[in-house]
């Protein structure tokens, strides 16, 4: 396992994103390439969870598009990725919220999160 | 078919130039050595035999000590016979990697698939199983149904699909596509997946 982790390494370069994980709130603006031509395009949504480690590492972010809920999964190591930013963070209890999907509306607002401790603020503050 | 004995290490992603996520099994390919060359005067046929994987001396039986002192080389774990590489190459020789393949080229890789123990027959042969879970039905939902006609013929045909041990056979995967041959690592990419373990010996054939 330990040769497969360094060969990625090795092969894949993954960009330095902000910290971010479920329940923060980010804004993805990613690269489209349509026919030659290239335009950029934000997706902003609330991070529903984080998955797999290393440079094959996903993340899914969920919005709600016109009352329909839609998720997108981006590869964190994905040349497509130009940049994220977080926009809010929240608290949440587990590392994947799911429970987010069959909540609307009022339900499905996520708490603030206000106080980092020590150790996350330094995270935060070297992230912004 | 010219080709070479490896190690599949396990499966990966890795980006192509035009950003497309492509898996990959990565496999450490040799390098091997060239422990007898057959001919069709002296064997009947004509092969070459390569090995690769060390092994302790104390291990090797002195038959298998004498035949591979008579390629000077250490003793090797596996010993796999290829033709194609007839009059290119000499006893004691090293088989590389990079010398066979070439990235955006087809290969066959050969292994022996996972071991899978007893199992019925929808995992073993892909039968649907027998009806409905409700309507009355009951443990019949796996099963292979009938096995043929009753009196005539009386007994059931040589070679019908049954429950039994299911994987651990040699199988051949075609053409896949080498993404990435990393040389001094001996390391190659392959399009895919591979049959067996990680961990498993595999023969990549051209």
């Amino acid at each position: 396992m330990n040769r497969i982790k360094e060969l990625e390494k090795k092969l894949t370069q993954v960009k330095e994103w902000p910290a971010f994980q479920a329940g923060d709130s980010i804004s993805v603006s990613y690269k489209i390439v349509e026919g030659n031509k290239e335009r950029i395009q934000t997706f902003a949504g609330v991070v529903i969870q984080r998955r797999g480690t290393g440079t094959t590492e996903t993340f899914t972010v969920r919005k709600m598009s016109g009352g329909v809920g839609v998720e997108r999964i981006f590869p964190v190591s994905s040349p497509f990725l130009d940049t994220i930013t977080v926009t809010k963070r929240g608290r949440v209890r587990r590392a994947r919220i799911f429970y987010l999907r069959k909540r609307t509306g009022k339900a499905s607002r996520i708490q603030e999160r206000k106080y980092f401790g020590a150790a996350t603020e330094a995270v935060a503050a070297s992230a912004e | 078919m010219p080709g070479i004995i490896g190690k599949k290490v396990g499966m990966t992603s890795i980006y192509s130039a035009a950003g497309k996520n492509i898996p990959c099994t990565v496999i450490e390919a040799g390098p091997c050595v060239v422990t007898q060359i057959k001919t069709i005067e002296k064997d009947g046929y004509s092969a070459v035999q390569l090995a690769f994987g060390e092994k302790k001396a104390k291990n090797t039986s002195k038959p298998l000590q004498g035949h591979f002192k008579k390629a000077g080389t250490t003793p090797k774990r596996f010993l796999v016979e290829f033709n194609g590489f007839e009059g290119d190459v000499k006893l004691g020789d090293e088989i590389k990697l990079e010398a066979l393949f070439a990235e955006g080229e087809n290969v066959d890789v050969i292994g022996t698939t996972k071991g899978k123990g007893f199992q019925g027959v929808v995992k073993r042969h892909g039968f649907a199983g027998v009806g409905e879970s409700t309507h009355g039905q009951h443990n019949r939902l796996r099963a292979p149904g009938s096995l043929g006609a009753s009196s005539d013929p009386s007994r059931v045909f040589p070679g019908m699909r049954m429950a039994g041990r299911t994987g651990g056979d040699r199988r051949t995967v075609q053409n896949l596509q080498v993404v990435k041959v990393l040389a001094e690592e001996n390391l190659i990419l392959i399009k895919g997946a591979v049959p067996g373990f990680n961990g498993a010996t595999v023969l990549i054939v051209k």
